[in-house]
């Protein structure tokens, strides 16, 4: 087990080891603070990047393109260098006051005591059961983190002609994934009259020969084992059908505050992140949250890069004595 | 019945046959078992709990409110008894939170006289009456508008999942055997024995009970030629909150019941999460468990209605249950004993309790029937793993392997021995029910990739559907 974790205690705990979460340890690391640790649950550091397979990924942080999976792996290798300890499949279960944390690891569970606590542990996409979406539950109903994971991580595929809910920057994300992957998608589906990202990428979707239908709710999911049909309204109020294999519903980000909620601290009600102040601190002032939990949407990993550097630089003036 | 004399493979030859691997089915499968007689369950899906068992409230009754003197509410009785005397042998969980029948309306109000009087009637004598007051002490989270309530204190939360499981796991244990993609489509008695045609080869055994729940009717008439009752599926849609609604409430929060339904329930289950339903929606489908927009929306009104603070929780999931009923509401128990053939049809949300005290009374119908078995020695009790919140779940013992769905805390070992066990999951549905994959709030965002890869080669209907080429 971790030196950090067997002595029980530490100056910094970090949960996720994402780019926020590696950045504000190698931001940390440098400016001095030593006992510090990445809590990572999944076995291997990098965040959602590992699977993102495409580019534009490291610009802001090393002037160069990668695609996500470099990337990953390169912030989790120079945090390695800069000193950094990542404990990987090592799950926080649940925090209390004052910077406690309940740790689990196949080494077993420990009790955690860190002076601050920076959680990063990201977003991830509203699924179909929370966007209250009518119709049966048949296979083939995902969002495009586990799309993405299955195709980068495990190469494999969940449907070959798949319908794709939402226009934000992450579903045309989605049709890369699915272009590389030989999934060919019949339609993209977005409610409103003109599409979430800012032009020139929703012409990605003629480029991909995919019909983005606009003014479009989706009514109802159609298929009793696998899905088989897609029914929507399109922008003349007219009930359609489109044949397909599968749903990917993109985007409608969430903070993944379960941590928060669950425990002590609190939460703004409409967003569901956790309440900061403009020091990044939470309502227990032992805990900070940065990166994309507190941007309230996704934003790239060079954003979260920034954010976890501006987390530890407040970390470190609250150190100094410096925050009231 | 044509093609019963067909040539086909004899799959089993047992003492009593039970169609229909629901909790009923289970329930009898166990009982028999430990009787003595050597069972055989048919299931037409891959797996058990396909039907109306997948869908339910998951509350341990008491018979409160059941019509008093009926064999529903025996079966319940016995049913309650016999679950809390076994659990604890299975590791089969308990959340003894009780129940408060809650009146909102003065009409309500009024009727709660006439639910102590049933309660006491069903010799259920520990209902209390609770003041506004006492009321607000128990459940301060419960909107003010309450006028009065009933406590039930023997009402209890289980898994609907992990019971009916392990009481098929001891039949299996104790020689009996399960098998699945097997719907019945015939039968022939040649006076002494029936046997069944299956989709996958014949079935003989000396006596039959028929446990097919949405599809009683459709069996009954395949192998006897009539049935006495028609299924109506009622459908029900379900709401489920995140956990940390979970401490919102001490006890399951009950309607008063009214004639047909026991009406939309606000209660925890034994994961952890709060739910809220069921509808009661009548349709024609017996296997179309779709959801509804509007209707999930009226739901999640209805319980904010109750209890405001969940106005703040996330939903974490919806689904819905199609219950077996019929034209009238009592349990269709249907005995031929000229055939050696019993049917026990049309039972609904009570089911999850009384699988236990049907057993008792297909027993009891069997032996007025001339079968005696000898009371099995030596039984074998299996355990189940846990799924509940407030127990130590797998990944509290070391040597789990990792943790394959984070919300859920499910671990690889947890997933590997669903598919070395003796009864393997034969569906994701299955495996989800086992293990609760995927069923947390992200809803298979982080764990579907590992999944698929798990799974692999495991299920008629996989997850991944080819290789994702470059």
């Amino acid at each position: 087990m971790n030196d950090i974790l067997k002595s029980g205690s530490c100056d910094v705990a970090i949960i996720g080891g994402g780019p926020t979460g590696i950045s504000a340890a190698i931001t940390l690391k440098k400016s001095g603070v030593d006992r510090i640790i990445i809590l990572e649950r999944e076995h291997e550091a990098g965040g959602i990047p590992r699977h993102c397979g495409h580019p534009p990924f490291g610009i802001r942080e090393y002037g160069r393109i990668l695609s996500g999976p470099a990337y990953a792996k390169r912030i989790a290798v120079d945090s390695r260098l800069q000193g950094v300890e990542i404990a990987l499949q090592t799950s926080v279960v649940s925090i209390g006051q004052g910077g406690t944390l309940s740790v689990l690891s196949p080494n077993g569970a420990v009790e955690l005591t860190a002076k601050r606590v920076l959680i990063a542990t990201g977003t991830r996409e509203t699924p179909r059961s929370a966007r209250f979406v009518s119709g049966g539950r048949p296979l083939g109903i995902y969002n495009t983190g586990a799309l993405q994971s299955m195709v980068y991580l495990k190469n494999t595929i969940p449907f070959k002609r798949p319908v794709v809910i939402g226009t934000e920057i992450v579903s045309f994300s989605a049709l890369f994934t699915c272009k590389k992957a030989g999934i060919r998608p019949v339609a993209m589906l977005e409610e409103n009259s003109r599409p979430t990202v800012r032009w020139p990428l929703p012409l990605a979707a003629g480029f991909f020969s995919v019909p983005l239908h606009l003014n479009s709710h989706i009514t109802e999911i159609v298929g009793h084992d696998r899905v088989t049909g897609v029914r929507f309204e399109d922008g003349h109020g007219t009930e359609r059908e489109i044949a397909c294999d599968g749903v990917l519903f993109t985007g409608k980000f969430i903070p993944e505050s379960s941590l928060a909620r669950m425990g002590h601290l609190d939460i703004e009600p409409d967003t569901g992140a956790p309440v900061i102040d403009q020091y990044g601190r939470c309502s227990d002032q032992a805990y900070y949250a940065a990166g994309n939990i507190a941007h309230r949407n996704a934003k790239v990993a060079g954003t979260c890069w920034q954010a976890g550097k501006t987390a530890a630089g407040w970390i470190c003036k609250d150190f100094a004595g410096q925050l009231t | 019945m044509d093609n019963i004399n067909e040539p086909g493979v004899l799959l089993a030859d047992a003492d009593v046959a039970i169609i229909g691997g629901g909790v009923v089915g289970c329930g009898v499968a166990r009982r028999m078992a430990l009787e003595g007689a050597s069972v055989v369950l048919v299931e037409k899906a891959s797996d058990i709990l396909d039907g109306a068992s997948k869908g339910n409230s998951a509350i341990l009754h008491t018979g409160f409110d059941a019509p008093p003197g009926s064999l529903e509410w025996k079966c319940v009785q016995d049913g309650h008894a016999e679950y809390l005397a076994i659990c604890k042998a299975m590791n089969l969980p308990v959340l003894k939170t009780g129940a408060l029948v809650t009146a909102w309306t003065e009409e309500e109000e009024e009727r709660l006289a006439a639910v102590l009087k049933k309660g006491l009637e069903n010799g259920v004598d520990d209902l209390q009456l609770l003041s506004k007051a006492e009321i607000d002490k128990l459940e301060p989270h419960l909107h003010s508008s309450v006028r009065a309530a009933i406590r039930v204190p023997g009402e209890y939360v289980i898994d609907p999942w992990s019971a009916p499981l392990a009481y098929l796991l001891q039949a299996v244990e104790n020689d009996g055997r399960a098998l699945f993609n097997a719907e019945v489509t015939g039968g022939y008695f040649d006076g002494s024995h029936w046997l069944l045609q299956t989709g996958r080869g014949k079935v003989q055994a000396r006596y039959v009970v028929n446990c097919a729940g949405l599809y009683g009717d459709i069996v009954d008439h395949a192998a006897l030629g009539n049935s006495e009752f028609v299924i109506k599926p009622r459908k029900g849609q379900f709401v489920v909150f995140d956990k940390a609604a979970f401490k919102l409430t001490n006890s399951i929060i009950l309607p008063v019941p009214s004639e047909r339904t026991k009406g939309i329930v606000l209660f925890p289950t034994i994961f952890g999460n709060m739910m809220v339903g069921p509808t009661a929606e009548e349709q024609d489908s017996r296997d179309d468990a779709s959801v509804n927009k509007d209707v999930l929306n009226m739901l999640v009104e209805k319980a904010i209605e109750m209890l405001p603070a969940l106005a703040d929780i996330p939903v974490t999931a919806t689904f819905a249950g199609i219950r077996p009923a019929t034209e009238r509401k009592e349990y269709r128990i249907i005995e031929d004993p000229e055939r050696n053939w019993i049917t026990l049809g049309g039972i609904r949300s009570t089911g999850l309790t009384s699988a236990l005290g049907l057993g008792r009374h297909v027993h009891t119908l069997l032996n007025s029937m001339g079968a005696s078995f000898e009371k099995r020695k030596n039984v074998v009790t299996p355990t189940v793993p846990n799924l509940a919140e407030h127990l130590p779940r797998d990944c509290n013992a070391s040597g789990y392997g990792e943790i394959v769905c984070h919300c859920e805390m499910v671990t690889q070992r947890e997933i590997e021995a669903v598919f070395n066990g003796k009864i393997p999951a034969g569906s994701l549905s299955g495996l989800k029910r086992r293990t609760r994959a995927t069923m947390g709030r992200c809803q298979g965002f982080y764990c579907s990739a590992r999944l698929a890869e798990l799974t692999e080669e495991k299920f008629e209907i996989p997850l991944g559907v080819g290789d994702a080429h470059e």
